[in-house]
């Protein structure tokens, strides 16, 4: 069931509050027993979400046409330096320098080839170089927090960055944001088409956070949260983080095996 | 089958990110066979939504689907067929683009139109059909399987520049959202 709920005095409900009402989700959705694996769209206590969300069933579709295919990207459209967010201005910005890696693959484990990766993310202090980011964390001149890459005919995407911090954000009193980097996903349809955040292992944000519980389930949000990993960590240079990426379904390419 | 990464919301932040010069404009303005798409993205109580961004995906008016290279770097030549349109302060969006053409014989053209913004977990997708062919929005696969009053939220309103298409999220005459296997 939906409540609808425009209590503009809803951003001072506390976080003990806002722990309960996602208890209460964790509670109803053990109790249905029935696996979900992406957030839910009518996720109460994420309070921007309670007019935006289609109170309707998504309707059933059969791709067909356009809905097989996705745009293509290349070299003309993104070059090789943009994945390395460090690089973009005269210095070396603040933080904890990182490098973020994994494959992007369908549910069947193969490969997305050549497909665009778009990232962005707040600075080491929190930030976000945004004009409504309003949290009086520094700025930093040397980091946008904007990258894009192609991944490679291994499906796999690289970007050196900076570690982003928490920030605090209106959802309720005291509410702050787990870190996180925001990624932007092409498949090979354009059903595939995915736009989510990464995250830090061991967070203590992640019981706290309205957006990261709009996944009900464990398993799922587990999903979301990269795995330090010391290979990709380099000597006297970058810790190294690493998240693969599964887009929904399986897409046979019979048109490649036409050519 | 490996079970898929969870989406999360576009948030409130994308507005330095994800747009890029002429993202809208899939063709220049000024082009002889230039329309325009464009709409309102309205909330559940009718407010536009300042903080949308959508995305169109069409096939090229002969009906062929673009894998041309260069949305991001637009050349002023090459149709790639996607585009992107952050919606402005009252939620109107607006493309610059071609007419879709039927991609079989007596198909409906349509655009795909892919609906992200602050408060919705996951992204939206819909289809904006074009109102011209009677008869091919008549056969059209999808069209049957969905209520008849609910049917016109899929298609796009002619207009002398081109077409109208509003995305209401919620409400009385919420917009049909489509979900696709494997989801």
């Amino acid at each position: 069931m939906t409540t609808i709920d425009t209590n503009p005095n809803a951003a001072q409900r506390t976080q003990a509050e806002m722990s309960a009402e996602m208890a209460e989700q964790t509670a109803a959705y053990e109790r249905a027993g029935v696996e979900e694996t992406q957030p839910r769209l009518d996720y109460a206590p994420y309070r921007s979400s309670l007019l935006r969300h289609p109170t309707k069933d998504l309707h059933h579709a059969d791709p067909e046409s356009i809905e097989l295919w996705s745009p293509c990207f290349g070299e003309r459209d993104v070059h090789p330096l943009e994945s390395d967010l460090t690089i973009q201005h005269g210095g070396e910005p603040i933080g904890e320098r990182m490098v973020v890696t994994g494959r992007v693959v369908d549910g069947d484990g193969r490969p997305v080839r050549r497909q665009l990766v778009e990232i962005w993310q707040a600075n080491a202090g929190g930030r976000y170089v945004h004009k409504r980011d309003q949290h009086p964390a520094p700025l930093d001149p040397s980091f946008t927090g904007v990258g894009r890459c192609l991944t490679d005919d291994d499906g796999t995407y690289r970007f050196t960055t900076i570690k982003p911090g928490p920030y605090p954000w209106k959802n309720h009193r005291n509410a702050w944001r787990p870190a996180h980097i925001h990624f932007s996903l092409f498949g090979t349809d354009f059903t595939q088409r995915l736009v989510t955040q990464m995250y830090f292992p061991g967070d203590p944000l992640f019981a706290l956070d309205p957006i990261y519980q709009s996944i009900r389930d464990a398993k799922a949000r587990d999903r979301l949260v990269a795995t330090y990993d010391h290979d990709v960590t380099t000597h006297e240079w970058a810790t190294g983080y690493r998240w693969d990426i599964v887009l929904s379904g399986s897409h046979p390419t019979p048109l490649e095996e036409d050519h | 089958m490996l079970p898929p990464t969870p989406a999360q919301t576009v948030g409130p932040f994308f507005g330095y990110a994800l747009p890029f010069p002429q993202d809208d404009e899939l063709v220049p303005p000024g082009r002889a066979d230039a329309i325009r798409l464009h709409g309102d993205v309205l909330d559940g109580s009718g407010a536009g939504v300042p903080d949308a961004l959508l995305e169109l995906w069409q096939a090229a008016p002969d009906g062929t689907v673009p894998q041309e290279p260069g949305s991001l770097r637009r050349d002023g030549w090459t149709f790639t067929g996607w585009g992107r349109a952050s919606t402005d302060d009252a939620g109107h969006y607006s493309f610059t683009t071609l007419r879709p053409g039927a991609t079989e014989p007596g198909a409906a053209p349509f655009f795909l139109v892919t609906v992200f913004a602050r408060g919705l977990m996951n992204r939206l997708f819909t289809r904006a059909y074009l109102p011209d062919d009677a008869d091919a929005l008549a056969a059209d696969r999808l069209l049957a399987t969905v209520a008849a009053d609910r049917r016109d939220t899929l298609i796009a309103a002619a207009e002398p520049t081109g077409y109208r298409f509003d995305v209401r999220l919620q409400g009385e005459d919420e917009t049909v959202f489509l979900a696709y296997p494997g989801e």
